[in-house]
Protein backbone atom coordinates (compact mmCIF):
# COMPACT_ATOMS: atom_id res chain seq x y z
CA UNK A 1 0.00 0.00 0.00
CA UNK A 2 1.38 3.15 -1.02
CA UNK A 3 1.43 6.44 1.44
CA UNK A 4 -0.54 9.16 0.87
CA UNK A 5 0.21 12.14 -2.11
CA UNK A 6 0.26 15.26 0.78
CA UNK A 7 2.85 14.72 2.88
CA UNK A 8 1.73 14.99 6.43
CA UNK A 9 2.03 18.59 8.01
CA UNK A 10 2.55 19.59 11.83
CA UNK A 11 -1.47 18.95 12.67
CA UNK A 12 -1.43 15.76 11.02
CA UNK A 13 1.26 14.85 13.21
CA UNK A 14 0.14 16.20 16.47
CA UNK A 15 -3.74 14.74 16.06
CA UNK A 16 -2.16 11.47 15.57
CA UNK A 17 0.12 12.09 18.30
CA UNK A 18 -2.34 12.99 20.68
CA UNK A 19 -5.43 11.64 19.57
CA UNK A 20 -4.90 7.84 19.34
CA UNK A 21 -6.61 6.76 22.66
CA UNK A 22 -8.64 8.98 25.62
CA UNK A 23 -11.11 10.52 23.45
CA UNK A 24 -13.46 12.18 26.07
CA UNK A 25 -16.86 10.97 26.83
CA UNK A 26 -18.25 14.48 27.01
CA UNK A 27 -20.81 16.82 25.05
CA UNK A 28 -18.16 18.24 22.88
CA UNK A 29 -15.80 16.13 22.99
CA UNK A 30 -13.52 17.76 20.55
CA UNK A 31 -13.43 20.99 21.98
CA UNK A 32 -10.86 19.40 24.60
CA UNK A 33 -8.23 19.56 22.15
CA UNK A 34 -8.94 23.03 20.26
CA UNK A 35 -6.18 24.89 22.95
CA UNK A 36 -3.48 21.96 22.50
CA UNK A 37 -3.56 21.75 18.94
CA UNK A 38 -4.29 25.63 18.58
CA UNK A 39 -7.52 24.87 16.23
CA UNK A 40 -10.89 25.49 16.12
CA UNK A 41 -13.35 22.61 16.55
CA UNK A 42 -14.85 22.84 13.15
CA UNK A 43 -10.88 23.15 11.61
CA UNK A 44 -10.52 19.79 14.06
CA UNK A 45 -13.33 18.03 12.67
CA UNK A 46 -13.01 19.07 9.28
CA UNK A 47 -9.21 17.69 9.07
CA UNK A 48 -9.72 14.54 10.86
CA UNK A 49 -12.43 13.95 7.84
CA UNK A 50 -9.89 14.49 5.38
CA UNK A 51 -7.14 12.60 7.24
CA UNK A 52 -9.79 9.64 7.04
CA UNK A 53 -10.84 10.64 3.17
CA UNK A 54 -6.46 10.44 2.41
CA UNK A 55 -6.50 6.99 4.31
CA UNK A 56 -3.60 8.61 6.45
CA UNK A 57 -6.20 7.37 9.36
CA UNK A 58 -8.01 4.16 8.76
CA UNK A 59 -10.47 4.86 11.35
CA UNK A 60 -12.05 7.28 13.88
CA UNK A 61 -14.14 6.36 16.82
CA UNK A 62 -13.80 3.21 19.56
CA UNK A 63 -11.93 0.27 18.97
CA UNK A 64 -13.75 -2.87 19.64
CA UNK A 65 -11.73 -6.38 21.75
CA UNK A 66 -14.49 -9.33 20.68
CA UNK A 67 -12.90 -11.25 23.26
CA UNK A 68 -14.13 -8.89 25.34
CA UNK A 69 -17.89 -9.10 24.56
CA UNK A 70 -17.34 -13.09 24.97
CA UNK A 71 -16.52 -12.99 21.43
CA UNK A 72 -12.93 -13.98 19.82
CA UNK A 73 -10.32 -12.74 17.61
CA UNK A 74 -8.91 -15.55 15.86
CA UNK A 75 -5.69 -15.36 13.82
CA UNK A 76 -5.85 -17.94 10.99
CA UNK A 77 -3.22 -17.98 7.82
CA UNK A 78 -3.65 -20.07 4.34
CA UNK A 79 -1.36 -20.83 1.54
CA UNK A 80 -2.49 -19.84 -1.02
CA UNK A 81 -1.57 -20.73 -4.26
CA UNK A 82 0.00 -17.34 -6.35
CA UNK A 83 -2.34 -17.26 -9.50
CA UNK A 84 -5.67 -17.66 -7.44
CA UNK A 85 -4.23 -14.85 -5.13
CA UNK A 86 -6.71 -12.50 -5.94
CA UNK A 87 -9.54 -14.41 -6.28
CA UNK A 88 -9.05 -16.13 -2.99
CA UNK A 89 -8.94 -12.55 -1.33
CA UNK A 90 -12.12 -11.62 -2.68
CA UNK A 91 -13.59 -14.97 -0.84
CA UNK A 92 -12.05 -14.25 2.56
CA UNK A 93 -12.60 -10.59 2.40
CA UNK A 94 -16.31 -11.07 1.55
CA UNK A 95 -16.81 -12.96 4.94
CA UNK A 96 -18.07 -10.39 7.04
CA UNK A 97 -15.94 -11.52 10.43
CA UNK A 98 -12.73 -10.99 8.80
CA UNK A 99 -11.56 -7.69 10.35
CA UNK A 100 -8.19 -7.73 9.07
CA UNK A 101 -6.21 -9.43 6.02
CA UNK A 102 -2.77 -8.98 5.52
CA UNK A 103 -0.60 -10.54 2.26
CA UNK A 104 2.95 -11.80 4.16
CA UNK A 105 5.73 -13.21 2.46
CA UNK A 106 6.02 -16.97 3.62
CA UNK A 107 4.33 -19.93 2.26
CA UNK A 108 1.44 -19.07 4.81
CA UNK A 109 0.99 -16.02 3.29
CA UNK A 110 -2.47 -15.01 3.66
CA UNK A 111 -2.98 -14.06 6.91
CA UNK A 112 -6.51 -12.69 8.75
CA UNK A 113 -7.97 -12.14 11.77
CA UNK A 114 -11.78 -13.74 12.54
CA UNK A 115 -13.61 -11.18 14.87
CA UNK A 116 -16.89 -12.91 15.97
CA UNK A 117 -18.66 -12.68 18.66
CA UNK A 118 -18.62 -16.32 19.44
CA UNK A 119 -15.92 -18.88 18.85
CA UNK A 120 -19.17 -21.14 16.67
CA UNK A 121 -19.25 -17.75 14.56
CA UNK A 122 -15.51 -17.43 14.29
CA UNK A 123 -15.24 -21.10 13.15
CA UNK A 124 -17.94 -21.15 10.94
CA UNK A 125 -16.58 -18.02 8.98
CA UNK A 126 -13.45 -20.12 8.71
CA UNK A 127 -15.24 -23.53 7.60
CA UNK A 128 -17.12 -21.48 4.86
CA UNK A 129 -13.97 -20.02 3.36
CA UNK A 130 -12.16 -23.73 3.69
CA UNK A 131 -15.45 -25.02 1.98
CA UNK A 132 -15.01 -21.71 -0.64
CA UNK A 133 -11.67 -22.57 -1.54
CA UNK A 134 -10.52 -25.96 -0.98
CA UNK A 135 -7.36 -24.64 1.08
CA UNK A 136 -7.04 -25.63 4.68
CA UNK A 137 -7.45 -22.69 7.15
CA UNK A 138 -4.70 -22.79 9.69
CA UNK A 139 -6.07 -21.57 12.74
CA UNK A 140 -3.96 -19.44 15.42
CA UNK A 141 -6.07 -18.76 18.46
CA UNK A 142 -4.33 -16.60 21.37
CA UNK A 143 -3.59 -18.87 24.25
CA UNK A 144 -1.79 -15.94 25.91
CA UNK A 145 -1.95 -12.44 25.56
CA UNK A 146 1.03 -11.14 26.96
CA UNK A 147 0.42 -7.49 25.57
CA UNK A 148 -1.02 -5.04 23.34
CA UNK A 149 -0.24 -1.47 22.63
CA UNK A 150 -0.59 -0.50 18.99
CA UNK A 151 0.62 3.55 18.98
CA UNK A 152 2.30 4.51 16.35
CA UNK A 153 4.64 8.25 16.53
CA UNK A 154 3.96 10.44 13.96
CA UNK B 1 -3.84 2.06 28.17
CA UNK B 2 -2.57 -2.06 27.53
CA UNK B 3 -4.17 -3.00 30.16
CA UNK B 4 -5.11 -7.25 29.34
CA UNK B 5 -8.11 -7.91 30.11
CA UNK B 6 -7.75 -11.63 29.34
CA UNK B 7 -8.41 -13.29 32.75
CA UNK B 8 -11.24 -11.30 33.88
CA UNK B 9 -14.87 -12.38 32.53
CA UNK B 10 -16.81 -11.01 29.40
CA UNK B 11 -18.82 -8.07 30.23
CA UNK B 12 -22.35 -9.46 28.76
CA UNK B 13 -23.46 -6.80 26.21
CA UNK B 14 -27.52 -6.30 26.26
CA UNK B 15 -29.72 -5.31 23.33
CA UNK B 16 -29.30 -1.39 23.29
CA UNK B 17 -25.06 -1.93 23.84
CA UNK B 18 -25.51 -3.78 20.83
CA UNK B 19 -27.06 -1.53 19.16
CA UNK B 20 -24.72 1.22 20.06
CA UNK B 21 -21.55 -1.08 19.05
CA UNK B 22 -23.41 -1.78 15.62
CA UNK B 23 -23.96 2.25 15.48
CA UNK B 24 -20.10 3.08 16.37
CA UNK B 25 -18.48 0.27 14.77
CA UNK B 26 -17.69 2.20 11.43
CA UNK B 27 -16.75 5.44 13.28
CA UNK B 28 -18.09 8.25 15.37
CA UNK B 29 -20.01 10.93 13.67
CA UNK B 30 -17.53 13.60 12.92
CA UNK B 31 -19.71 16.63 14.20
CA UNK B 32 -19.56 18.93 17.19
CA UNK B 33 -21.53 16.48 19.80
CA UNK B 34 -20.94 13.05 18.25
CA UNK B 35 -22.55 11.20 21.22
CA UNK B 36 -25.97 13.08 20.79
CA UNK B 37 -26.10 12.52 17.43
CA UNK B 38 -25.82 9.06 18.46
CA UNK B 39 -28.25 9.44 20.67
CA UNK B 40 -30.84 11.08 18.39
CA UNK B 41 -30.25 8.52 15.89
CA UNK B 42 -30.77 5.58 18.88
CA UNK B 43 -33.70 6.95 20.58
CA UNK B 44 -31.73 7.03 23.93
CA UNK B 45 -30.74 10.06 25.77
CA UNK B 46 -27.10 11.37 24.89
CA UNK B 47 -25.98 10.40 28.94
CA UNK B 48 -27.35 7.05 28.37
CA UNK B 49 -25.46 6.71 25.38
CA UNK B 50 -22.09 8.05 27.28
CA UNK B 51 -22.63 5.95 30.05
CA UNK B 52 -23.15 3.09 28.06
CA UNK B 53 -20.11 3.77 26.27
CA UNK B 54 -17.71 4.51 29.71
CA UNK B 55 -18.92 1.19 30.86
CA UNK B 56 -17.55 -0.85 27.46
CA UNK B 57 -14.30 1.31 28.23
CA UNK B 58 -14.07 0.28 32.15
CA UNK B 59 -14.58 -3.10 30.80
CA UNK B 60 -12.16 -3.46 28.13
CA UNK B 61 -14.88 -4.23 25.47
CA UNK B 62 -13.55 -0.96 23.84
CA UNK B 63 -9.99 -0.53 24.49
CA UNK B 64 -9.62 2.74 23.40
CA UNK B 65 -11.49 5.58 21.69
CA UNK B 66 -9.46 7.59 18.94
CA UNK B 67 -8.00 8.17 15.50
CA UNK B 68 -6.32 4.93 14.63
CA UNK B 69 -3.12 5.40 11.93
CA UNK B 70 -2.16 4.03 9.25
CA UNK B 71 0.97 2.57 9.17
CA UNK B 72 1.96 3.21 6.30
CA UNK B 73 0.67 6.79 6.02
CA UNK B 74 2.90 7.19 9.11
CA UNK B 75 6.55 5.86 7.47
CA UNK B 76 6.43 2.39 9.32
CA UNK B 77 6.61 0.55 6.09
CA UNK B 78 8.27 -2.47 7.49
CA UNK B 79 5.55 -4.25 9.46
CA UNK B 80 7.03 -7.63 11.35
CA UNK B 81 5.01 -10.88 12.50
CA UNK B 82 8.60 -12.00 14.39
CA UNK B 83 7.60 -15.71 15.22
CA UNK B 84 9.50 -18.19 17.61
CA UNK B 85 9.39 -21.20 18.19
CA UNK B 86 10.16 -20.97 22.48
CA UNK B 87 10.79 -23.63 25.24
CA UNK B 88 7.38 -24.28 26.62
CA UNK B 89 9.04 -24.38 30.20
CA UNK B 90 9.79 -20.71 29.75
CA UNK B 91 7.57 -18.72 27.70
CA UNK B 92 5.30 -17.53 29.55
CA UNK B 93 7.67 -15.66 31.51
CA UNK B 94 10.29 -14.48 28.17
CA UNK B 95 6.95 -13.68 26.34
CA UNK B 96 5.82 -10.93 29.50
CA UNK B 97 9.46 -9.83 28.95
CA UNK B 98 9.11 -9.31 25.06
CA UNK B 99 5.73 -7.55 25.32
CA UNK B 100 7.87 -5.04 27.57
CA UNK B 101 10.32 -4.27 25.08
CA UNK B 102 9.06 -0.77 23.27
CA UNK B 103 9.29 -1.89 19.61
CA UNK B 104 6.48 -4.62 20.35
CA UNK B 105 2.87 -3.50 19.78
CA UNK B 106 1.46 -7.33 20.49
CA UNK B 107 2.53 -9.98 22.05
CA UNK B 108 0.55 -13.11 22.11
CA UNK B 109 1.36 -17.23 22.42
CA UNK B 110 -0.21 -19.01 19.92
CA UNK B 111 -0.63 -23.13 19.31
CA UNK B 112 2.20 -24.45 16.94
CA UNK B 113 0.90 -26.34 13.92
CA UNK B 114 4.14 -28.87 13.10
CA UNK B 115 5.21 -29.51 10.24
CA UNK B 116 4.11 -26.13 8.72
CA UNK B 117 4.37 -23.81 11.82
CA UNK B 118 6.66 -24.39 14.81
CA UNK B 119 6.14 -21.10 16.03
CA UNK B 120 4.55 -20.42 19.56
CA UNK B 121 5.19 -17.00 20.29
CA UNK B 122 4.44 -14.05 17.86
CA UNK B 123 5.14 -10.56 18.19
CA UNK B 124 4.86 -7.97 15.77
CA UNK B 125 6.93 -4.85 15.27
CA UNK B 126 7.18 -1.61 13.19
CA UNK B 127 9.48 -0.37 11.59
CA UNK B 128 10.49 2.31 8.96
CA UNK B 129 12.89 -0.23 6.98
CA UNK B 130 13.45 -4.31 7.54
CA UNK B 131 16.78 -3.15 9.03
CA UNK B 132 15.13 -1.21 12.30
CA UNK B 133 12.65 -4.43 12.13
CA UNK B 134 16.10 -6.57 12.22
CA UNK B 135 17.71 -4.63 14.97
CA UNK B 136 14.47 -5.12 17.31
CA UNK B 137 14.48 -8.39 16.72
CA UNK B 138 17.97 -9.30 17.10
CA UNK B 139 17.36 -7.74 20.86
CA UNK B 140 14.15 -10.63 20.98
CA UNK B 141 16.14 -13.12 20.18
CA UNK B 142 19.05 -12.18 22.89
CA UNK B 143 16.18 -11.86 25.60
CA UNK B 144 14.84 -15.12 24.48
CA UNK B 145 18.61 -16.90 24.88
CA UNK B 146 18.88 -20.41 24.68
CA UNK B 147 15.08 -21.13 24.85
CA UNK B 148 14.88 -20.10 21.71
CA UNK B 149 15.10 -23.18 18.75
CA UNK B 150 13.87 -21.24 15.54
CA UNK B 151 12.51 -17.99 14.29
CA UNK B 152 11.08 -16.02 11.23
CA UNK B 153 9.65 -12.84 10.18
CA UNK B 154 7.12 -12.36 8.05
CA UNK B 155 6.32 -9.32 6.72
CA UNK B 156 3.25 -7.54 5.43
CA UNK B 157 3.55 -6.62 1.81
CA UNK B 158 -0.14 -5.22 1.50
CA UNK B 159 -3.28 -4.57 3.31
CA UNK B 160 -5.99 -6.67 1.89
CA UNK B 161 -8.42 -5.56 4.25
CA UNK B 162 -8.69 -3.83 7.79
CA UNK B 163 -12.18 -3.05 9.01
CA UNK B 164 -12.09 -4.14 12.38
CA UNK B 165 -14.81 -5.95 14.61
CA UNK B 166 -18.43 -5.77 12.86
CA UNK B 167 -21.07 -7.32 14.35
CA UNK B 168 -23.81 -8.63 12.48
CA UNK B 169 -27.81 -8.24 12.86
CA UNK B 170 -28.45 -11.75 13.48
CA UNK B 171 -26.00 -13.04 16.18
CA UNK B 172 -27.91 -11.77 19.54
CA UNK B 173 -28.19 -14.77 21.66
CA UNK B 174 -26.39 -17.45 19.21
CA UNK B 175 -24.05 -19.30 21.01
Amino acid sequence: MSAPARPLDELDRRIINLMQGDFPLAERPFLGYVNRLNVSERQLIARIERMLQERTLTRFGPLFNADRMGGVNLLAAMAVPEADYEEIALVVNAQPEVAHNYRREHALNMWFVVAAETPRRAEKACARIEAATGLEVFRFPKEREYFVELKLQA
Amino acid sequence: MSTPHSRTPAHKLDDVDRRLVRATQGGLPLVPRPYHQLADQLGLPPEEVIARLRAMLDSGVIRRIGVVPNHYALGYVANGMTVWDVDDAHVDTLGEAVGRLDCVSHCYRRPRRPPMWPYNLFAMVHGHSREEVETQAARIADLLGPALRARDILYSSHILKKTGLRLTESASGER
